[in-house]
């Protein structure tokens, strides 16, 4: 059984389809890259994961338990609150924006959701959290308020909260687009070390050499479909689309 | 009269300004907030009579609006009006008024914050009450700080205008005491009283910024 899969997703916003009866599954373990250019619907299609946008039709299902289905007319239809409210503990999201809580200082944007909303016992919340701060390199940062960190280091954070969630899969979206270029490596070392320790994780990135080395499995989008999908040695390196070739030939062309 | 009698019985009616003043803000204030929540409901009819309340509330002089609350209950149903009716319709009033130039500064604090807040938080699991008490809403109270300090500065003012219901706070007593001597001294004396509140509400709300001033 996957983990996560989402099947055959429609999504429009107003007259624009943004997405075409996509479906995605991911095992437990794998790590799932999306490329495309902007616009192809990669966002809408973790937002619609995540529950951030419904769905118009599809299923949305976590651990064999479905979060959405259609209905007899092939609409989408969401289970109640309660079942999504445990579904949702199931998944972690990290933005390009990083989303952090400025008025939270580092140790509490990790601990305040598992304390409040999963109410685990709050000392074992923060020592989980003071070993993510670590694990992530940010030792002596924990009463730093978000403004005062840089952005890698305010993503880095970003993870950890999403990670002190204690989620099964993670999902990411272009984590490094915010940042300076002499930044994006250590959050792409950090997505790597989770990768070596096997944490499920769809990745939505423009790094190709990044997405080649970490990915087990690369999907490559385009205009609301899903124009290629596999191994990153066959996707990234030899595309059989066109549309694939052409994408791929300009993001080497801009290095 | 001297002076010092004079400041003795405009002092009387301080106790009456601050009475409105803290009263005012303590319902104005709450009554903010839950109508800037109905003015951003995704339910129209409710957001659109609330808009319509709040353009009224804004657009007609407070003084026309205090008489009103004042007379209703006798014009619309001849209740007769007791004399505690003079407070109570004052601070109604008042609360009302505030409450809508509350709500509006509320909303727009509320709407300048970045949604990406919103959705960290509902990933995170908040329920809508959580995200709001925990996340949008200390957010809010730091954004808004500086048009709520004009707005309790305006208030400090607009206390004087309970004169109309002759409630008898400072202005009434400041006025009464000019009539009674044929001087506008009492009325000098009031604006110095109004002024020295003012200077530390403005100290007040320093603070209060200053406290809040930990992040960005
Ligand atoms: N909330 C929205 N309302 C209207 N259009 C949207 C909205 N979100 C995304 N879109 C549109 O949907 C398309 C796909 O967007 P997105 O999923 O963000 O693409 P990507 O992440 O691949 O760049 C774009 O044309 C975008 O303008
Ligand atoms: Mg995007």
């Amino acid at each position: 059984m996957s983990l996560f899969e989402i099947k055959n997703v429609s999504k429009s916003f107003g007259d624009l389809k943004v997405l075409n009866d996509i479906t995605v599954s991911v095992d437990k373990g794998e790590v799932v890259a999306i490329i495309g250019p902007s616009g192809s619907g990669k966002s809408t299609l973790l937002r619609c994961a995540t529950m951030l946008e419904t769905m118009d039709s599809g299923e949305l299902i976590y651990h064999g338990e479905k979060a959405a289905a259609n209905d007899a007319e092939g609409k989408a239809v969401y289970a109640s609150n309660a079942e999504l409210r445990k579904i949702k503990s199931y998944f972690g999201l990290v933005f390009q924006q990083f989303n952090l809580f400025p008025h939270y200082d580092v140790l509490k944007n990790l601990c305040d959701a598992p304390i409040h909303v999963q109410k685990r016992n709050k000392t074992e919340v923060v020592k989980e959290a003071m070993a993510l701060i670590a694990k992530m390199g940010l030792e002596g940062k924990e009463h730093y308020y978000p403004q005062q960190l840089s952005g890698g280091q305010q993503q880095r954070v970003a993870i950890a909260r999403a990670l002190c969630m204690n989620p099964d899969i993670l999902f990411f979206d272009e984590p490094t687009s915010a940042l300076d270029p002499e930044l994006t490596g250590e959050i792409l070392k950090v997505i790597r070390q989770l990768a070596q320790e096997h944490m499920t994780m769809v990745i939505v990135t423009h790094e190709m050499a990044f997405a080649r080395d970490v990915a087990d499995r690369v999907i490559f989008m385009d205009g609301g479909y899903i124009v290629e999908e596999g191994r990153p040695e066959d996707v990234i390196t030899n595309p059989t689309e066109e549309r694939t070739k052409r994408f791929l030939a300009r993001f080497a062309e801009n290095g | 009269m001297s002076l010092i009698t004079v400041m003795q019985q405009i002092a009387s009616g301080f106790g009456a300004t601050l009475l409105i003043f803290f009263c005012t803000l303590l319902f104005s204030m709450p009554l903010g907030v839950i109508v800037a929540l109905g003015r951003m409901s995704k339910f129209k009819p409710l957001s659109l009579v609330i808009q319509g309340i709040i353009s009224v509330l804004r657009g007609t002089p407070l003084m026309l609006q205090l008489i009103v609350v004042f007379y209703g209950p006798y014009y619309a149903f001849g209740i007769k009006l007791s004399t505690n009716w003079r407070l109570y319709a004052t601070l109604i009033g008042f609360s009302i008024n505030y409450a809508a130039y509350f709500a509006e500064i509320f909303r727009a604090g509320i709407q300048s914050i970045p949604v990406g807040q919103t959705e960290a938080a509902t990933v995170l699991g908040y329920t809508k009450v959580q995200t709001f008490l925990k996340i949008i809403f200390p957010q809010m109270i730091k954004r808004t700080i500086p048009p709520v300090t004009n707005e309790v500065i305006t208030l400090v003012k607009d206390t004087s205008l309970s004169f109309v219901l002759a409630y008898q706070e400072m202005f009434t007593y400041a006025k009464q005491v000019s009539a009674a001597m044929s001087s506008l001294m009492p009325l000098f004396v009031a604006g110095v009283f109004y002024y020295i509140f003012n200077l530390v509400v403005t100290i007040v709300m320093d603070r209060i910024e200053k406290a809040l001033s930990y992040y960005n």
